[in-house]
């Protein structure tokens, strides 16, 4: 699992350089404190991972710290990957944040395979999505599938929230992952340039 | 994606770990997910640990699908030849 780690803090950087705060909660440090990233993650997923309701405590908590800068200005937003990217969804449904970019979450919406330990999606809690959703999609991926972003799709529309979809060609999952095989530097640059974008209509004043 | 069914097993043995040094394991989970460090997009990965030591005193292992089947079929041939008497 992504958590902690250089590539995660790597992004945090890169929205301090668009001019942002920006924070990152270690979401493994209960189990792990001081531990390296892998370890930590590693430990965290035998004791179960991270449970959603702790996540949203967690995810709270970094946007009130963000608020309570003087450099702040009220707004905040959430970004995610991968698991992130459905964390990211359950946040905006349950906290005062302001625009959410989902990249590439898997189990928003689909059905967990039999066995999986997670049970269930988030469909039954978008209806009470509060902000704008940023999402970007590889049309390669299985998990987010595109009939499942389909299904995303639909269910914002049905319920009238705002919400602006990109799908790559020639990407699958991961592919802002800059030192993976899963990189798709087209896609990767221009969803950079969507979430500048995106943050930048939705977080200013 | 990161959320692949994890499996777990006590075990019993000594590994290998950070800095060179052996530890005793006491714990092993299982469970395919994206790699750290394997240039794959998924692998079957494999913790060694022993959690009473904190979480560094694990050994990881991220194998390619194939390459794990392969383990697994070494690891039991390889016990399969061992006489029964020795695996008391």
């Amino acid at each position: 699992m992504p958590g902690y780690d250089r590539a995660t803090k790597e992004i945090v950087r890169r929205f301090a350089e668009l001019g942002y705060d920006a924070i990152c909660p270690n979401l493994y440090y209960r189990e792990a404190p001081g531990a390296s990233p892998d370890d930590a993650a590693a430990t965290a997923r035998a004791q179960g991972g991270v449970p959603d309701e702790r996540l949203l405590g967690d995810v709270g908590g970094a946007a009130a710290y963000l608020r309570a800068l003087d450099s702040n200005n009220g707004k905040v937003g959430v970004i995610g990957y991968c698991s992130g990217g459905r964390q990211t969804v359950l946040a905006a449904c349950n906290l005062d944040v302001d625009a959410a970019v989902d990249c590439y979450g898997a189990f928003v919406t689909g059905t967990p395979p039999e066995g999986f330990p997670m049970k269930g999606n988030l469909v039954d809690q978008l209806p009470g999505l509060r902000c704008p959703l940023l999402g970007l999609f590889g049309n390669e991926d299985s998990y987010p599938s595109p009939e499942q972003v389909d299904e995303l799709e639909e269910i914002l529309k049905a319920n009238d929230k705002a919400y602006e979809f990109h799908r790559y060609d020639d990407a699958g999952h991961a592919f802002f992952a800059a030192d993976r095989v899963s990189y798709r530097v087209a896609a990767a640059n221009d969803g950079w340039e969507r979430i500048a974008a995106f943050f930048g209509t939705h977080l200013s004043v | 994606m990161c959320t692949y069914t994890t499996e777990r097993t006590s075990v019993d043995g000594s590994a290998k770990g950070p800095g060179g040094a052996w530890f005793h394991v006491t714990d092993a989970t299982v469970y395919f997910d994206h790699p750290v460090h394997a240039m794959a997009a998924h692998t079957l990965n494999v913790d060694l640990a022993d959690p009473a030591q904190g979480a560094g005193s694990r050994v990881a292992l991220e194998l390619t699908a194939d390459s794990a089947r392969r383990l697994v079929t070494a690891i039991e041939a390889a016990l399969a030849a061992v006489p029964a008497e020795l695996l008391t």
